[in-house]
């Protein structure tokens, strides 16, 4: 049955192409059900391939072709339980994705073309997380990107999607060479590129020095891919994609690929703890900012997109302080309820004809009961309610920064404080959209979407309120089923016993506190305008993009306009036909020989014979 | 004293050099054509007096085929001339010049 | 002691003749310098003993080219004088440079390589009367005799050809500097 493991990929691979050629023969709602089929299949086989891991399997390598095995890199995957655990995630959320997309993007004229990069994105996704060495992991790695570029600039006719989409890869772009300059470095190090070789003599062969330079490099790749501190600018404008591509992409997997990539090569982070220390601190301080900024938004997609930043930003100080469990823990939970919340919010926006302003909608419950309880399902989750599953992996995480001591207490702080704002926000979102009067237009009817849309929500909505209860402190499934894939990492674990459930009563203090506060402004009577000063600042986003623009792109602007006007123009051009001219000098200069007169060209002939005669002769020495 | 074989190689020498400059120098194509003739004699000269000298016969030989020649070319180079002649109705080299550049 | 007398008396009327040739103005005098160029030719040719091909040098050259040259002046036209004036900017210094540097270097290195006393090769006394150089152009020399068979016929052929396709004649215009 493992030897099927290929399929996972080759099925929605397959799926691309034949959308992407055939998709207009093969017309509306079939290319939907098609392209879900070509991911259910996996999701199923991954199911049965996972089954055995509860039994203490071993991972296994299954090896398809040999693609440049000078370095290492074959087109080989590596199934372990983490492996399994992202297989089942992109599989199975994947699949409710495209459920529902068959209802989102009903009407759309480029329906199957969509479906064809969905699978696309599928299949790239798939790629980068079973690879068993770093060359495969990075052609998904680069194909998730692209995946992710085709899909934000969807709507390409949309300038601003337009622009969304290149900035997307421009950054992410940034990262890869990040990532690719981790990748010679490892190869430097070790004269391969693949996982078992790397990790198993990483301790051995590699320096303190080398091992933080490749982790810094990789971390970089990282902070591209999964949108930290100072490369997340793509990750608001990517919400120019159609609410789908939001949900499955920017909130549930892509961005979860830096996160994977920390914890598979931990065996390499582990040896450098500055490095450590830095992806720590990042996560913790992009969680904060991203926190403040969603605070000030009034799209309701820009508000779940800061969320996913500052909810990557728990993940990845996770995986900075050696929690990896949690950090893969938190990762599951957070793809459960984002994506449940970014469905629910396109479906609040199907419903409201495209219309994204919170300040626009109000008392939405009465119409879209489905939907508004589902989304309060996951509202309660990413805020940290108990029993629901984002208390149990958020708390892991806290506990963990806890339990490292020293310095690091000041990253639980920083991250309850975060989790203060993350529940003000969100119940800010929940109150402005559902509760309330209604502020819309006349002209807009809000209904409940259709059952394409709302079964995908509901399935979501369970996973979302159980799934955390796997991974309790009493009983650590989690753990323990990663266990092959992290046995030989030294992880943090939160402390036992009375320590964890204190800390988790102070985050449900500080939550609950979070909650009353949005609850007193915005939930009593009359709306607060929220205008100038802060908000103003929020919603340009604290003027990054703006101070990227002077700082990076302006000058690489003028650096390019100057390359291409002068030094390509005057200096290269000018070269080529400088030479041109003096070829055509040459020749004019010459042409003074060609007289015409016979008696000249006598002349030049004896001359030249007189001169042969005097030098064979002087040669000869007969002077 | 007595005439060695220096005597007839200087004087073909001289020859060959007047030969030489009437070519450059004159532009009626007969006198250079004349003076082409001239320099293949001194060479003839030069020819049997190393025969002489050298008490083979080659040279004579050598002497005799560069006679031959030297009338196939008169033939030919004269035809040429009267060809350009009839069309041109000029013997003056100077004005043949349509290959200049 | 007589040959030397000879020798100089022939040498200065070859010079002579020479020295016509170049210099004259009207093509018909240096034809008849040529001439006499060529008569001591001959001369010379039987005081090195090649009495064959001083007779051959008679009636080939004198009798035959000679003959060929003036025919052709005749028809071309006698009276014309060309005038002295040298249109090729140079040429006048260049050939007296390259005519006096030819015949200076030629006499000055041939002066030090001048085969002297060597009869190793051959027999002293060789007189190159009809049955020695016969023996030499129809024995040894068979194929470069033939080939000037060839040779022959070619240049009659070519020459019928030139006479035949030829065209008229087109009215001399002013003199054409080439563009």
């Amino acid at each position: 049955m493992i030897d099927y493991l290929w399929l996972l990929i080759a099925l929605p691979l397959l799926g691309a192409a034949a959308l992407v050629v055939f998709g207009k023969r093969i017309g509306e709602p079939v290319s939907g059900w098609l392209a879900s089929a070509l991911v259910i299949v996996p999701f199923l086989i991954a199911v049965a391939l996972t089954v055995p891991f509860f039994g203490e399997a071993e991972p296994e390598h299954v090896f398809v072709f040999s693609w440049i095995p000078m370095i290492g890199a074959n087109v080989s995957f590596l199934w372990d339980p983490l492996a399994a655990l992202m297989t089942l995630i992109v599989t199975g959320v994947g699949s409710l994705i495209h459920i529902y997309s068959i209802g989102y993007m009903h009407g759309d004229d480029r329906y199957p073309r969509f479906f064809g990069y969905m699978n696309l994105f599928i299949a790239s996704m798939l790629t980068l997380v079973l690879a068993d060495n770093f060359a495969l992991m990075f052609v998904g790695w680069e194909l998730v990107g692209l995946s992710s570029y085709l899909l934000i600039s969807f709507w390409f006719s949309k300038p601003s999607a337009a622009a969304a989409g290149k900035k997307a890869f421009i950054v992410n772009r940034i990262g890869d060479w990040g990532f690719l300059v981790g990748l010679m470095l490892i190869f430097a190090a070790f004269g391969t590129l693949d996982f078992g070789i790397v990790f198993a003599e990483a301790g051995t062969v590699l320096s303190v020095g080398m091992a933080t330079a490749i982790t810094l490099m990789l971390f970089l790749g990282a902070t591209g891919k999964s949108a930290q501190l100072p490369l997340y600018v793509w990750l608001p404008d990517a919400m120019e994609g159609p609410t789908p591509v939001s949900a499955l992409i920017h909130a549930a997997t892509m961005v979860t690929a830096g996160v994977y990539m920390i914890a598979r090569t931990a065996a390499i982070f582990e040896l450098a703890p500055v490095t450590l220390a830095i992806v720590a601190i990042v996560g913790a301080l992009t969680a904060l900012f991203a926190a403040t900024l969603a605070v000030g938004q009034r799209d309701i997609k820009r508000v779940l997109a800061y969320s996913t930043i500052s909810q990557l930003g728990y993940m990845i100080m996770a995986v900075g302080l050696t929690a990896l469990t949690a950090g893969i823990f938190h990762l599951m939970t957070h793809a459960f309820f984002k994506a449940l919340l970014f469905l629910a919010a396109g479906s609040v926006i199907h419903a409201m004809t495209n219309q994204q302003d919170m300040w626009k909608m109000g008392g939405l419950r009465k119409y879209m009961p489905t939907t508004f309880v589902t989304m309060a399902i996951a509202w309660l989750a990413i805020s940290g309610v108990f029993p629901l599953s984002g208390f149990w992996s958020k708390d892991e995480i806290l506990g963990a920064a806890f339990a490292k001591g020293g310095w690091f207490t000041i990253l639980w702080v920083i991250g309850v404080i975060t989790a203060l704002i993350t529940a003000f926000y969100m119940t800010r979102l929940i109150i402005l959209t559902f509760f309330g009067e209604k502020r819309w237009d006349s002209d807009t009817h809000p209904h409940e979407a259709p059952s394409t849309m709302t079964i995908p929500l509901i399935i979501l909505a369970f996973f979302t309120a159980v799934i955390g209860l796997w991974n309790t402190p009493v009983r650590l499934g989690l753990e323990h089923f990663l266990e092959p894939s992290f046995g030989s990492v030294d992880q943090v674990h939160a402390a036992g016993g009375l320590t964890v459930w204190t800390l988790a009563l102070i985050s449900l203090a500080v939550i609950t506190v979070g909650i009353l506060l949005a609850y007193h402004r915005y939930g009593r009577g009359e709306l607060p305008t929220e205008e100038g000063g802060y908000w103003a600042a929020a919603l340009d986003g604290y003027g990054v993009d703006g101070f990227y623009g002077k700082v990076i792109v302006a000058p690489g602007k003028s650096l390019a306009t100057w390359l291409a006007m002068i030094l390509d123009v005057r200096v290269v051009d000018g070269f080529v036909n400088g030479l041109a001219v003096g070829v055509r000098m040459f020749g004019t200069s010459m042409r003074v020989l060609q007289t015409g007169w016979v008696r000249s060209y006598g002349a030049g002939i004896l001359a030249g014979s007189l001169g042969v005669i005097l030098w064979l002769l002087l040669r000869g020495g007969a002077f | 004293m007595t005439v060695t074989i220096g005597w007839y190689m200087s004087l073909a020498a001289v020859l060959f050099s007047i030969g030489a400059a009437g070519v450059l120098m004159r532009r009626n194509a007969l006198v250079m054509f004349m003076s082409i003739e001239l320099m293949l004699n001194s060479v003839n000269l030069t020819f049997i007096a190393a025969g002489n000298e050298l008490g083979l016969v080659e040279g004579q030989v050598a002497a005799l085929f560069v006679m031959v020649v030297a009338a196939a070319e008169v033939t030919i180079g004269l035809a040429i001339l009267v060809a350009v002649f009839r069309r041109r109705a000029t013997a003056n080299v100077d004005q043949l010049s349509e290959l200049r550049g | 002691m007589t040959e030397v007398i000879l020798f100089v008396i022939f040498a200065a009327v070859a010079l002579a003749g020479a020295l016509v040739m170049v210099s004259a103005r009207n093509p018909v005098y240096s034809a008849i310098g040529l001439l006499a160029a060529m008569f001591t030719m001959a001369l010379f040719y039987v005081m090195l003993d090649a009495h064959f091909v001083a007779a051959v040098q008679i009636v080939v050259y004198a009798g035959a080219v000679m003959t060929l040259f003036l025919f052709v002046i005749m028809m071309i036209g006698v009276d014309k004088k060309e005038d002295t004036a040298e249109s090729i900017p140079f040429q006048r210094g260049i050939t007296i440079v390259v005519a006096l540097g030819l015949g200076v270097v030629i006499i000055l290195a041939g002066s030090q390589v001048w085969i002297t006393g060597n009869t190793a090769f051959g027999s002293p006394d060789l007189v190159g009367t009809i049955e020695t150089v016969s023996d030499a152009i129809f024995g040894t020399w068979t194929i470069a005799f033939l080939s000037t068979v060839f040779l022959l016929t070619i240049a009659a052929v070519g020459t019928v050809a030139l006479a035949m396709f030829g065209s008229k004649a087109v009215p001399e215009v002013e003199s054409e500097e080439g563009a």
